[in-house]
């Protein structure tokens, strides 16, 4: 078990001919990612990396049974594409592509919200089940099959998260990049749910950073409920200085608010061991797992 | 891409939301005449940080000398590290009433966010804070839109009724349009102002389009002052840099990596002087960003921090290793490198004739600091 992907599920490639498309998608194949067909407008009717090609999504779901969707387009495609996949019918799109404008972000997403699809992203890593299957970009070198979750906002600073899990001899179920931007489809708190009802899952490692509210908002939900799983964070960008852009677009701390302080406050409150480098999630883990 | 007021009030009247006469100069000179037939005035700086009128940029000119006075005071001034270089003028207002009214993006519940306040011209978050009966705020699903009906129920819940509430209403409905037609992050009107003759005027303005959108709108593309000439530099080459207090010079790959590098120094007691973040798009460019790094004079010790995914340690390394080749690198260097072409990036750098490199971030962090303090 692991949540959201496994090696069973179907996956479409949205932008598959593309050079980012066709690269990242070789590399998810060699994970053992089942992709059954890609997109790419007026490419439709050829085969590339050995599936099929379809001119629309509605073309697509009409020969596969389609689980999830990596959507690899340029930034001015990308709400076109998402729409497109929610629209047929396809129920978890991975939004890879980064640059897009937040306003089309919340019209895609409130589309899915309608049509009770699940987006993660955008400006995603992508997420990983190891050994089973990979939607996205997540390097795969140095992580391992386990039982702790983790869940980012970053794409680096995961895999670099997992080594140091890895050295304290932990193991991932699954590991699922939220995105870096300001407005994305799938929270911390919605992750975290899925692995408290996974019974391959012991702990949750959270991978947060600067600006808005994420973080806080899982800690209320821990508070409120009590949290099935015990959880270990680490926020980036603890000296960060106020007002500036740090490399993704939503890690910014904005008239004071989003501070790194305030979710290392909020989490700990909720009982969440908070590392202050990142090596040091290794070592809580263990710790809270023995 | 924050606006000038003045950029603002141009969008608002082109949509119909009344801001009144005014002019802007960037000189005093220019503004002798408006001023003269406009007394009493007021003259704003105009300036992208906020706080202009408690740093003294608004002033209220009585008489002709009185505008010469402030208008010569005011530009130039520096208000938080930005220097005034336009004046805008405009007739003084007699005021009856202060209202807010602004638009924003509720990141975590993915919607809009309308604002509104009968005790407007204060600082809106801080009111919210203190006295969130005194804000009526609404969320908003951007597919549905904001109607009329619903925008005059907010501003009557504010207090408002009759044709007051109807013409805010529509003030209201008009500034939605901008925030959404401009793709903003915020548009906020603070104070919108009812004077003694009973008529609405948006007496500020304050818009900032989001980045992503701001190539549709090249009237308003200006070089940013709140960056420094470095930060401007690393942006002409596509690199993601903050430039900080601190003496050790960072470079890493990853946006969430490298802010946590700067985590590990001040961890182990170390100052960082930079973010430095090559991405998918700009890893192949670290000869170029090593050099960036040391532009900055305080930088004593460089931490490369590298674990190679998209962005392959093997690549950024022949740019460190030409960059040491070609004798750019004049400060100790400390580069940890782990992941995709990680074995092969760590050979180039031997050869290039670097000593100090590890494999994970703990020895080469703590290394960094110590080379610094001797």
């Amino acid at each position: 078990m692991s949540i959201l992907i496994n090696k069973d599920s179907r996956v479409m490639v949205s932008g598959i001919t593309g050079k980012e498309g066709t690269f990242h998608t070789e590399r998810m194949m060699e994970t053992g990612t089942n992709i059954v067909c890609g997109v790419t407008p007026g490419k439709g009717g050829i085969e590339h990396l050995g599936v099929p090609v379809y001119n629309s999504v509605k073309e697509a779901v009409e020969n596969h049974e389609i689980d999830a969707c990596g959507i690899f387009v340029p930034a001015r495609f990308a709400r076109a594409a998402v729409d497109e996949a929610v629209d047929a019918g396809v129920k978890f799109v991975v939004v890879i592509t980064e640059g897009i404008c937040p306003h089309d972000t919340l019209k895609f997403l409130s589309n899915a919200r309608n049509k009770g699809a699940r987006v993660l992203g955008p400006n995603t890593p992508g997420l990983l089940t190891p050994d089973e299957s990979k939607i996205g970009v997540l390097a795969t070198d140095l992580v391992e099959k386990g039982r702790v979750g983790v869940v980012s906002r970053s794409g680096t600073l995961t895999v670099e998260i997992c080594y140091y899990l890895l050295k304290e001899g932990y193991g991932q179920s699954s590991i699922i990049g939220l995105g870096g931007d300001p407005v994305v489809g799938t929270s911390f708190t919605d992750v975290y749910k899925l692995f408290e009802e996974d019974p391959e899952t012991d702990a949750v490692v959270i991978v947060g950073e600067i600006g808005g509210t994420m973080e806080e908002d899982l800690a209320e939900y821990i508070i409120k409920n009590g949290g099935k799983k015990p959880a270990v964070a680490f926020i980036a960008g603890q000296n960060a200085p106020g007002g500036k852009r740090m490399g993704h677009a939503g890690a910014i701390i904005e008239g004071g608010r989003g501070s790194a302080d305030s979710k290392i406050e909020a989490l700990t409150k909720a009982g969440v061991k908070v590392a202050r480098v990142p090596w040091e999630t290794g070592k809580f883990v263990k710790e809270i797992l023995n | 891409m924050k606006l000038f007021e003045f950029e603002g009030k141009k969008i608002f009247k082109e949509k119909g939301i009344p801001v009144g006469d005014f002019i802007v100069i960037d000189d005093r000179a220019q503004g002798e005449e408006f001023a003269k037939n406009n007394l009493p005035l007021v003259v704003k700086a105009q300036v992208l940080s906020g706080g202009r009128g408690k740093a003294g940029g608004i002033k209220i000119a009585e008489t002709i000398e009185d505008y010469r006075k402030y208008a010569g005071e005011i530009m130039g001034m520096e208000i938080k590290d930005l220097e005034v270089k336009k004046l805008l003028l405009e007739p003084k207002i007699q005021i009856d009433r202060e209202i807010y009214a602004g638009f924003t993006i509720d990141r975590s519940k993915a919607k809009i966010v309308l604002m509104f306040s009968g005790s407007g011209g204060i600082d809106i978050e801080e009111l919210a804070k203190t006295n969130p009966d005194a804000v009526v705020t609404l969320d908003i699903d951007i597919l549905e839109g904001l109607n009329m009906s619903t925008a005059t129920e907010v501003v009557g819940l504010a207090g408002f009724e009759g044709k007051e509430q109807e013409d805010l209403a529509e003030i209201v409905l008009k500034l939605y349009k901008v925030f959404t037609e401009y793709e903003c992050q915020v548009a906020e009107i603070n104070p919108l102002v009812i004077t003694s003759d009973g008529e609405i005027v948006a007496a500020d303005a304050r818009i900032a389009i989001y980045e992503e959108a701001a190539f549709k709108h090249p009237e308003f593309i200006k070089e940013d002052d709140t960056y420094t000439a470095l930060e401007k530099e690393a942006h002409k080459q596509d690199l993601g840099y903050v430039q900080m207090d601190g003496n050790i010079g960072v470079i890493g790959n990853g946006a969430g990596l490298n802010m946590a590098t700067l985590d590990i120094l001040t961890y182990f007691n170390g100052e960082p002087a930079n973010f430095l973040e090559v991405s998918g798009r700009t890893y192949h460019k670290s000869e170029e960003a090593i050099k960036l790094v040391l532009s900055n004079p305080k930088v004593k010790v460089i931490f490369g921090n590298f674990f190679g995914c998209i962005s392959r340690c093997d690549v950024i390394a022949e740019g460190l290793a030409r960059a040491v080749e070609n004798g750019v690198v004049k400060v100790p260097l400390v580069i940890s490198m782990r992941g995709t072409g990680a074995k092969e990036g760590i050979e180039t750098l031997k050869k290039a004739g670097l000593k100090e490199i590890y494999e994970d971030d703990i020895g080469a962090g703590r290394r960094a600091v110590e080379i610094l303090k001797g």
